[in-house]
Order: structure tokens, then sequence, then C-alpha cells
């Protein structure tokens, strides 16, 4: 970098806007599908959790265990597998989401109180029924602290897919950036994704507020 | 399940386990990468985390710290910091990937500690203080012997989160071409040496998860001997983990 390379090119930025939305999209999809992929496991996992209690410990133990794997060694490790590939960074970015959703799901669903389960019972309410009417909505600001935890941290980790091949805006962090010493793809990407994570996370809050409208209501009145 | 055998292959090749690039050199890297700026850090963050908790000033500052510290990508602080430390490496001996690496790993360390430190205090009962209090402690010895012996587990915990990612981010250091274990990962890539990439992948999961057994060794045995029945319930109030990095 020459010592009087400017921090940001605001002419570079200018004429990139298309690059920097399209790999925004591709950040977003990333980590759509891993906190997609991630909850359809996680809420199946809570769920034979529940039916057979001493699934727990070991589906604790082994998210954990992923869960402190470094981003880089994980996908080291699923490199002579599935290559440097979209695949690889998925199964690496969906094992981290499986702790907190885990955790969070199996939380929400035992916040709820057993007189209200009870009464649904004795309702004629099928264990199905139960978990879909009243159980989960019942969980649902717990699960979404866990997703909005999973989707922020996702979001970080997208960009050290780069390092793979991949990458979303880590691109511009690793490639056009450290590679290639140029601070404004640097700032460019970081920027972004921390404003995507932050973006993200009032999203998820909103939808929060909408899947619980009594929760509002409730503070309305009282 | 060829690869697993290429990269023990590599991991007990005698030409590993000697000389600059040799694996106990990088370890002790990495060891030092990670140490250096968890110890700066812990220095920062427990004062700050204790005086914020012991007095609830700037509690706010304790909590938001933690949430924008799980949205801080920590490639990103790397790529961040880069530019601003290149002068002070320009012309020097330093790899200019070094001071990035450390700054980053720093401001990375500090926020789980900090959060920590300031819950740990908070969430003892103002009755044993009010009681110390009463007995005519000086808020120094509120501190020292009621507060933070009992905010211990707490404050150990945020610290294990810290050194956890501290580690593990370490590993991203290789990138600005600095040393550590995450070398022979990016070698490993950039030769499409299997080898090397999945025996340095190993040895870094390794490293993390005896980090975290490390640490959460300490935070049980941190439990005060007056509260040891209580241990389980400590274990079970379990805070939520730091980002994997």
């Amino acid at each position: 970098m020459r010592p009087d390379e400017p921090l940001i090119r605001f002419d570079w930025i200018a004429r990139n806007l298309g690059e920097i939305g399209q790999r925004v999209g591709e950040h977003l999809v990333m980590t759509l599908v891993a906190v997609g992929i991630g909850f359809v496991i996680s809420f199946a996992l809570a769920l034979a959790i529940r039916r057979w209690r001493s699934l727990a410990g070991p589906v604790l133990a082994v998210s954990g265990v992923l869960y402190t794997i470094p981003s880089l060694g994980l996908f080291a490790l699923l490199i002579p597998i599935t290559g440097l590939s979209i695949v690889s960074a998925e199964i690496a970015l969906v094992s981290y989401t499986l702790l907190i959703l885990v955790r969070n799901i199996l939380a929400g669903l035992e916040s709820v109180p057993a007189e209200v389960s009870e009464a649904a019972i004795g309702m004629g309410y099928t264990p199905w029924q139960r978990l879909w009417a009243i159980e989960l909505p019942i969980a649902v600001p717990i699960i979404v602290a866990g997703v909005r935890i999973a989707t922020v941290t996702t979001i970080g980790l997208v960009t050290v897919t780069s390092l793979i091949g991949q990458g979303g805006l880590g691109y511009f962090i690793v490639v056009v950036g450290i590679r290639q010493f140029f601070p404004t793809a640097i700032y460019v990407g970081a920027g972004l994704s921390i404003a995507l994570a932050l973006v993200a996370d009032l999203a998820l809050l909103a939808l929060q507020a909408g899947l619980t409208p009594w929760a509002r209501a409730r503070g309305t009145a009282g | 399940m060829d690869f697993l055998g290429a990269g023990i292959a590599w991991l007990t090749d005698a030409a590993q386990w000697s000389g600059a690039e040799g694996i106990p050199n990088r370890i002790w890297e990495h060891v030092l990468i990670s140490g250096i700026p968890l110890i700066a850090a812990l220095l920062v963050a427990v004062p700050v985390g204790l005086y914020i908790g012991h007095t609830g000033r700037g509690a706010l500052f304790a909590v938001s710290l933690g949430n924008i510290g799980r949205a801080l990508p920590s490639l990103g602080i790397l790529g961040i910091v880069l530019p601003l430390t290149l002068p002070l490496t320009a012309g020097t001996d330093i790899p200019l990937g070094l001071p990035p690496t450390l700054v980053a790993l720093f401001a990375l360390a500090i926020p789980p500690i900090v959060t920590n430190a300031y819950v740990g205090l908070r969430e003892i009962d103002r009755d044993l203080v009010e009681a110390g209090r009463g007995m005519g402690m000086r808020e120094s010895q509120l501190l020292t012997q009621v507060e933070l012996p009992l905010a211990l587990p707490v404050i150990l915990a945020g610290v294990r989160t810290s050194a956890v990612q501290v580690v593990a981010t370490a590993t991203l250091g290789a990138v600005l071409g600095i040393g550590g274990l995450g070398r022979y990962i990016l070698d490993g890539i950039s030769q499409n040496d299997d080898g090397q990439l999945v025996g340095g992948a190993l040895l870094v999961a390794l490293l993390a998860i005896i980090t975290e057994l490390i640490f959460a060794g300490l935070q049980r045995a941190s439990v005060s001997r007056g509260l040891q029945p209580q241990r389980r319930a400590f274990e079970l109030a379990g805070q939520a983990p730091g980002p994997p990095a």
C-alpha cells in the first residue's frame, strides 16, 4: 500500500456499486440458507430431545464442540470432502448455528407454563396441535432471541468463507482489500457486513413483534 | 477418509516437529499471539467491568458493548486495523500483520469480560453486600472480600469466552502473513496439500478445545467454597457463548 493511499476512495465505491450490491446479495443468501437449514435441523433436534431426554447431553456436547472449532479449521476439514465450494462454506456455517438454536428452541419450549400445556391437553389438543397453536407462540420471544444471535454471528462468519473462495462481502475484505493492499475495499466489506448484522437484528426484532401482537397489546394496556 | 490419514501422516512426520516452521514453534507463536492481547484485555476489561458492576454507573455501556462485540466480524476487525497500523511497521522489521492481529484480538477480548464482570457483580444477592456494609466493611473490602469471590465464576466465564474466541481468531492472523497455526491451513489450501491442511486444522481445533477445557476447569474451581453445593446451579445457568471466530 502506498503511504499516500487514502483510507477510502469514494470514486472506487461509485464505480463498483453494481458489484457491491451483488456481494451484499450473496452475503444475505449465504446467511439465510445457513440460518434456515440450521433452524430446521435444530428444531428437529430440540423436538427429539423433548421426546427422548437422554439425547440432550450428546446433542449439546457435539454442537458445543463444533461451535468451539475455529471457522478456518472447520472449513479446512471440509475442503478434502466438499472442496473449495459453497457446500463446504454452508456446512460449516450451519454447524455454527446449531448450539445456540437448539439451546434457545429448547429453552423457549420449556418456558411454557405446565398448567397451560395441561389445559390444552384437557381441551383435547393433539400433541402436534398443542405444539403449533399453544407452545410455539409462547416460545417465540426466546426462539427469536436465538435466531437473532445465530444470524448476527453467521453474517460475521460468512466473511471468513472468502478464504475458501466464497465469502460475500468477505471477498472485498480479503481478496481485494488485504491481498491487494486496498483499504477502501476492506472498509466497504467490513462496514457493510456490520451494517447488515445490525439491520438483520432489527428486522428479526420487528418480526418478533409481528409474531406476538398480544405482547404489544399488553404493553399498551398495562 | 483418505484426508484424515493424510493429516495424521503429516502430523506424525518427524520433519514437522522441528525448526521455525515446525509444529512446536507454530503452537508457541499461536499461544503468544493469543496470550498477549488476552492478558492486555484482562488488565483493561476487569477493572472497567468491576467498576461498572460495583457502582452501577455505565450499565448501559457494559450491556451494549457485549451486543456490539457480537456484531463485529473478527476478520473485519483485522482488516479494519491493518491500514491504520501500516505506518507503524513501515521500514521496521516488525511483520506488517502483527500489530493489526494483536490490536484486533485485544478488541475482541474486551466485550465478554466487561459484560460478564458487570453481570457477575449485579447478580449478587444485594443482602450479602448490605450485610458486609452493616458489618463496617469499606467499599474496597466489599469489592475484594464479598463481591469478587461471589462473582468470580461469572467473570471467569467471560474470560473463557474471550480466550476461546481469541485463540480461534488468531488463526486468521495467517491471512495477514504472520505465524501461528493458521499458516498451515492457508499454506495447505494454496499448495493443495491435504496433509498440511487437515493436520493444521486438527491442531487448531485441538488448541481451541484445550483452551475451552482449561478455562472451564478454572471457572469450576473458582466457585467459592461456601457455595460448593450450589455448583451445579451455576453451571446450569451457563452464559450464552460468545460468537465463534
